[in-house]
């Protein structure tokens, strides 16, 4: 049975891994590669970086941080940050990356989604998507972008399903609301997207301890699920071991690789 | 000299990655004189069964390969898409394949499962070869898969809606499903019980 997974979510600032609370006061926690192979040796599932300053300095993503990552880092990992175009997209998997995260850009230009996954195929093309309780939309959530500072206007579960049409092959989304709270998932949220996608949804955003996964694993159909400050926020008094969170959802019936010794 | 197959849809720089990592020495490889020499030659695969047969047509490395692997019998690894492509037909893009191994590649029932298949599943190992593999976890990124025909050339067996082919074998032709070079220690077991081989 395919199992659920524990990806592991890198901000990058200049090749050093950064935490921020809803999307502000980042503060260092080590160097990019040096924690991806902590966590790769810690047998976290997946790995996801977004190089977050690229698009606002208007570059293209740290090649060199992933060329660093792909060398000592042996499960799949997905770049985002400054991709506007295919080029962007070769080089960041040509450098070893397995998929290629957009999120503001395909806002903006949601050709690029059916353009990567031509391309690449939609294995490789992951919609990440940031969303904000907005009572007056449809679903409920507002799509927003730019490091979740400009609202667009559109409806996160019309997005998502425009995304999936256009062949991404994954869709994250992060609820602005619960990032960086450690008070868990938004679990209606998770349920909305899961109920109305085919393609794998990974769950982002509030994630503080094993419950918490538990609880969108049990909840929703959600296949993933991105955790960041558990494992290695300065700012929580103490982190959680990539074995120990497995180890209590396996106990708690949810399929999950287990950890080798 | 490893050889690995190199084409701009494939993955070919995370599988020398894994290799160089492993200890090995290899070569990424887009053009047949490059075959000659080979000791164990790897196919990554990504995309679709129909545009890497095309890629291999447009660099003249059918016959290369033909030659290396049938002729030759030169160790030969396909991932993914590379295993696919062993077989007589794929239903994704209707594509003839090598017909090395008897059988045809098809798509996973998306009325049963989320299609593709993205993630680690496990795969049990229900026969010998000459590399050593354990029953664990390894890592897949796929739509379609391979019915053998040849219940023997059957390896490794996963769930997925269903039991599925995750690995054959077959002389000196062996096939993953699964990421090996992106399957943790596991899968680096696997390739490098393959790159031992003599």
């Amino acid at each position: 049975m395919l199992t659920k997974r524990l990806i592991a979510c890198f901000d990058i600032i200049a090749g050093r891994v950064t935490k921020a609370v809803q999307f502000q006061d980042n503060i260092d926690v080590a160097a990019a590669d040096e924690l991806a192979q902590t966590m790769y040796e810690a047998q976290i599932d997946e790995l996801i970086f977004y190089d977050i300053t690229a698009s606002s300095e208007k570059r293209p993503v740290d090649i060199e941080t992933v060329k660093k990552v792909a060398r000592c880092v042996f499960i799949p990992f997905t770049v985002g940050g400054g991709i506007k175009e295919l080029d962007d997209m070769y080089e960041a998997l040509k450098a070893g990356a397995e998929k290629i995260s957009i999120d503001s850009m395909a806002v903006r230009n949601p050709q690029i989604i059916s353009d990567g996954a031509k391309a690449f195929g939609s294995q490789c093309i992951v919609l990440s998507t940031q969303v904000k309780r907005t009572p007056s939309m449809p679903s409920g959530y507002e799509v927003y972008i730019d490091g979740a500072r400009l609202a667009t206007g559109l409806d996160a579960l019309e997005w998502i399903k425009k995304g999936q049409e256009l062949g991404a092959g994954e869709i994250c989304i992060n609820s602005i609301d619960n990032d960086g709270m450690l008070s868990g998932y938004d679990l209606e949220l998770m349920k909305l997207a899961e109920s109305s996608l085919s393609v794998p949804l990974i769950a982002s955003g509030g994630a503080g301890k094993p419950e918490h996964l538990k609880a969108l694993f049990e909840k929703t159909e959600a296949q993933a699920a991105i955790i960041s400050s558990m494992l290695y926020s300065p700012r929580m008094e103490s982190n959680y071991a990539v074995s120990e969170i497995k180890e209590y959802l396996i106990e708690n019936g949810i399929c999950m690789r287990p950890t080798r010794v | 000299m490893i050889k690995i197959i190199d084409y701009k849809a494939g993955n070919a720089p995370s599988v020398l990655n894994a290799v160089t990592h492993l200890g090995f020495e290899a070569q990424l490889t887009r053009n047949l004189s490059d075959l000659d020499g080979a000791s164990h030659i790897i196919l990554p695969g990504v995309g679709s069964a129909k545009a890497t047969m095309e890629s291999l047509d447009e660099s003249n490395l059918l016959e290369a390969l033909q030659d290396a692997v049938i002729g030759k019998q030169i160790p030969f690894l396909g991932i993914c898409v590379g295993m696919q492509i062993l077989f007589q037909h794929s239903a994704e893009g209707d594509a003839d394949c090598f017909a090395w191994l008897k059988g045809n590649v098809i798509k996973f029932d998306s009325s049963k499962v989320r299609v593709p298949q993205m993630g680690w599943n496990q795969v049990r190992f229900i026969k010998d070869s000459a590399i050593d593999a354990e029953n664990d976890y390894f890592y897949f990124v796929n739509s379609y898969y391979a019915v053998p025909e040849d219940n023997d050339i059957l390896w490794g067996i996963a769930d997925y809606g269903g039991d599925f082919a995750a690995a054959v074998c077959k002389e000196n032709i062996y096939g993953m499903q699964f990421h090996a070079e992106k399957s943790g220690e596991a899968g680096l077991a696997l390739l490098n019980g393959f790159l031992e081989i003599k």
